[in-house]
């Protein structure tokens, strides 16, 4: 919305591209819902969004923000700065005034505000509007204010010209559920809401976007990743909860019995991983996964899947760290730990999905993986994908489903548990064996029949073993797409969830005149050969990165980079805020490194 | 390797005998107590005929942890502790196999304690032996959960100063379904120890007392009348095994103790539990391919 001029009074809603809006309040007073309705009406009406929240890490509430970018176009970011506030409180109004645009606008509830609260600055257009009297009144004399944030919903709704129709149907289907009063309040509040003239202030309309090829749908990342690994084949698994990773095996728990499998709830991350790694010796793709702390204690086991060659899924949805850190905060802390937090050589794959609907696609993409190369397959996700909804294209699961299968057939007489010259096999309990041996799964080092081996050449020979099936991926994983120029001054590589700010700061610097290109790397172990001739395309490489720049000066994935390639012109530009990147910070920060010589 | 293609033919089901059920030579020290405890598990499998290919045999880390090698069927050998755990994902996805843990004191109670609990809580279907040697054999004589106070050992040469646990009241206090105390000097009685185990619907655990020849003979003489101790039975006309509280109290005194069943009830197993409820979310699905399943789910989420 930053092309809009101040408001004016004329009565045609001005139309526009995008919009930031910042629900500022309590956690308890349901803003995350309504942002939630905006998100889904955008995946409805063929918008794009993006949001952005903030809870505390306490139950009993606290300040929390939502926001909503909305757009026409590509939305990749949460958006830098706002253009509509809308504060509850007081302190909201103090924490976030900051966040919002010059000249932009600010609704604030009258009932904890008056006008010398209020800050002119910065060509900010004040609206107080009496949130809490007017749903009080509207709902029916209760003294509960609960309802005020459908009140603020119907107000948005008609300062942005939304479809009502189409938001009172999302509302109506969430509260529907519910007993019917839970409605008939939250709809008087809306209407109210709706309704309620909010003076002199200009309405605006968003320009119609594309109309979708096909179906959108609006979820979070977590949400995506659970239903992506339900399409791999996943059936099995064990988990302990820690935020921002417990609604993953939430839905698990109650989707899997749909399908006729069970996800259990461990004692601690220790007992999670062996049982994954129990039903996946048992024949099943299954999966565990965690935040930081609880990726931690499954190293000893995931060593073992590495050695023993168990295919396994590991979601790792990444906060802010170290120890309990920042439980709510997004980083990108864990790489080094994904690749090699386990003692001993113990290869694994490792991958990071883009956006929310990759959650889904990597997802797939690790099942494939895992079975492929028999090793585990960690996914690091991160706090912003886990709970920011997007809205997407719906998946095609025609074309993606993976059924299931457990293969119980008998195996030959000549059958080697751990080949030398063949990715492992292993055959499930219940397999028969024609040769009358028995395979046993190993974290000793082995032989090709499984038997403890301490002879020097054969840890040589497995190492390698181990070591080699990633030395193929390797040459199987397609170059990353380049967005932007091929060859020029600066090559932005990142990986995670920091996919649509790179892209956006790359646009925003091609267009004011810079030669500048960027990737992104979905497979972090390994990586995609070639990456080296890619890299000698630019005169700088800026890996951007929310993790810490360290001892030598570089980031967790530029340290890798710099350690493989040997190439000096990889640089970092890193931040540990625990926020996900600005536009403007990344801009920043390449452009500084543009300018060295 | 692939097994899709050309898959041989499956062999004819064959008696499963000893001689079919053993693998490698067992690596124990000679004289250990662990052979005896192989031995009668030989015999207990010949006894029950399982298909030869649902028998899975799991272990953690310890010279006792070593069975799954000896054994020639599916196995896997896992990590110190985590053998629970790691059974009750093979116990709870795959309802045709049978599943037998094995493993030493400190596996089970030190480092494997707190899984114990939870396994036995959630009554997993399977059965676990632990070979109880008093003392850390692998590692070569360290001071164990169970070793008694004054043992002498590499991390208490004056003697261990903490009390030691109590198996049988740990195991009581697990909610374990099937608790029973044996001796591997006492094969008649192991047997029928490791078979009323087997056949038990449940968790099922055995303390077995099994001697490390190597860092501490002579720990269970108490109990070996032929060195001069008594073996003494519970009997069972007068010991209700559904008794939890006779259970403890008859756990209270373990030196040397009585040997037998002291506790066994049926609970449902977490797996008809969980059975249970893919049965009933799954009838109100009314029969839908498992796509649309998921199809109806992201139509939802339009
Ligand atoms: C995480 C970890 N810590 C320590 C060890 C070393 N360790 C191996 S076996 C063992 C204890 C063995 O004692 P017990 O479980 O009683 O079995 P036993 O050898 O007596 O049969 C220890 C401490 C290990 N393998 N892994
Ligand atoms: S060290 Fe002890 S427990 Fe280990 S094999 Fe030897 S006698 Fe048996």
């Amino acid at each position: 919305m930053s092309s809009v001029s101040a408001p004016s009074s004329s009565s045609a809603p001005t139309s526009l591209r995008n919009a930031v809006i910042r629900f500022a309040g309590n956690s308890q007073d349901g803003i995350q819902s309504i942002g939630g309705f905006l998100a889904r009406l955008a995946g409805r009406t063929a918008q794009e969004v993006m949001t952005y929240m903030t809870i505390p890490s306490t139950i009993s509430g606290g300040p929390s923000i939502f926001q909503v970018h909305l757009g026409s176009g590509e939305v990749l970011h949460e958006g830098d700065e706002a253009d509509v506030l809308v504060a509850f409180y007081k302190h909201s109004y103090q924490n976030h005034i900051g966040s919002l645009r010059k000249g932009g606008i600010c609704f604030y509830d009258t009932a904890d505000m008056t006008a010398e609260d209020l800050n002119h600055d910065r060509g900010i257009i004040h609206i107080g509007v009496p949130f809490t009297s007017a749903t009080v009144e509207a709902v029916g004399g209760s003294t509960r204010d609960r309802g005020k944030n459908m009140f603020v919903l119907g107000m948005v709704c008609a300062v942005f010209n939304l479809d009502k129709e189409k938001l009172v149907g999302i509302v109506s289907r969430q509260f529907g559920r519910k007993d019917e009063s839970v409605l008939r309040n939250a709809l008087l509040a809306f209407d109210a809401g709706f309704a309620y003239q909010v003076g002199d202030v200009e309405k605006f309309s968003f320009v119609p976007g594309e109309a979708p090829g096909s179906h959108r749908i609006s979820a979070d990342g977590n949400q995506m990743m659970t239903l992506g690994l339900i399409a791999a084949g996943v059936r099995y698994g064990s988990a302990y909860p820690i935020t921002p990773w417990s609604s993953i095996m939430e839905t698990l728990r109650v989707e899997l019995p749909k399908y006729g499998g069970i996800y259990v709830q461990a004692e601690d991350e220790l007992a999670a991983v062996a049982m994954t790694i129990g039903a996946a010796f048992a024949g099943h793709l299954a999966i565990t996964g965690s935040a930081g702390p609880g990726l931690s204690l499954k190293m000893e086991a995931l060593g073992y899947a590495s050695m023993a060659e168990i295919p396994l899924i590991v979601v790792n949805v990444q906060r802010g760290g170290p120890s309990t850190g920042l439980p709510t905060s997004v980083e990108q802390s864990d790489l080094m730990q994904a690749i090699y937090g386990s003692h001993g050589d113990s290869p694994r794959i490792v991958l990071a999905p883009k956006d929310v609907e990759d959650c889904f696609y990597i997802a797939l993409e690790a099942g494939k993986l895992a079975k492929k190369y028999s090793c585990p397959v960690i996914i690091l996700s991160d706090q912003a994908l886990s709970s920011r909804i997007e809205a997407f294209e719906e998946p095609d699961l025609d074309k993606h489903w993976v059924e299931p299968e457990l293969d119980l057939a008998t195996r030959p007489a000549d059958f080697k548990p751990y080949p030398l010259d063949a990715i492992t096999r292993h055959a499930p309990p219940g397999a028969k064996m024609a040769g009358g041996k028995y395979p046993i799964a190993t974290g000793l080092e082995h032989d090709e029949m499984g038997h403890p081996s301490g002879s020097p050449k054969m840890h040589t020979l497995m190492t390698a073993k181990r070591r080699n099936k990633l030395v193929q991926l390797s040459k199987e994983l397609p170059l990353p797409e380049i967005h932007g120029d091929t060859t020029g001054d600066a090559l932005v590589v990142g990986w995670g969830s920091t996919f649509g700010p790179i892209k956006e700061s790359v646009t925003r610097m091609r267009s004011e005149g810079h030669k500048v290109g960027a990737i992104h790397l979905r497979h972090l172990h390994p990586m995609p050969a070639g990456l080296g001739d890619l890299f000698k395309q630019y005169k700088h490489v800026v890996c951007v990165e929310m993790n810490d720049s360290g001892l030598y000066g570089y980031g967790q994935l530029a340290t890798l980079l710099r350690a493989s390639l040997a190439d000096p012109r990889i640089q970092s530009v890193c931040k540990t805020d625990g926020l996900a990147f600005r536009i403007r910070e990344i801009v920043t920060g390449v452009e500084k490194i543009m300018t060295q010589a | 390797m692939s097994t899709a293609i050309d898959t041989p033919a499956a062999p004819a089901t064959e008696k499963l005998t000893k001689k079919a059920l053993t693998a490698d030579h067992p690596t124990w020290c000679p004289g250990c107590g662990d052979f005896a405890v192989l031995n009668i598990f030989y015999r207990v499998l010949e006894k029950l005929q399982y298909p030869h290919e649902n028998i899975v045999c799991v272990a953690g880390i310890g010279c006792s942890s070593r069975f799954p090698y000896f054994m020639n069927t599916h196995g896997i050998h896992f990590i110190h502790g985590r053998a629970l755990p790691l059974a009750t994902g093979i116990s709870l996805s795959r309802p045709d196999v049978h599943v037998f843990v094995f493993g030493g004191d400190g596996d089970g109670f030190s480092i494997g304690g707190n899984h114990l609990n939870h396994a036995a809580r959630k009554n997993i279907k399977l059965t676990y032996v632990i070979m109880d040697n008093f003392v850390y054999g692998l590692t070569k004589k360290q001071t164990s959960p169970t070793s008694p106070i004054g043992f002498k050992s590499k991390t208490d040469p004056t003697g261990s100063i903490d009390r030691p646990i109590n198996p049988m009241r740990q195991l009581l206090a697990s909610g374990a379904t099937f608790i029973a105390r044996t001796h591997a000097a006492q094969v008649k009685h192991m047997e029928a120890m490791f078979e009323r185990a087997i056949l038990h619907d449940g968790f099922s655990v055995v303390e077995c007392l099994s001697e490390c020849v190597m860092f501490y003979s002579g720990a269970f003489d108490d109990s070996t009348p032929r060195k001069g101790g008594t073996y003494e039975l519970i009997d069972e006309t007068q010991h209700d095994v559904t008794d939890e509280t006779a259970a403890f109290k008859m756990a209270e005194n373990l030196a040397p103790g009585k040997f037998g069943v002291y506790y066994q009830v049926n609970r449902p197993t977490k797996n008809a539990l969980e059975q249970k409820w893919i049965d009933e979310t799954q009838s109100k699905l009314g029969g839908v391919s498992q796509k649309e399943i998921l199809k109806k789910r992201f139509e939802a989420m339009r």
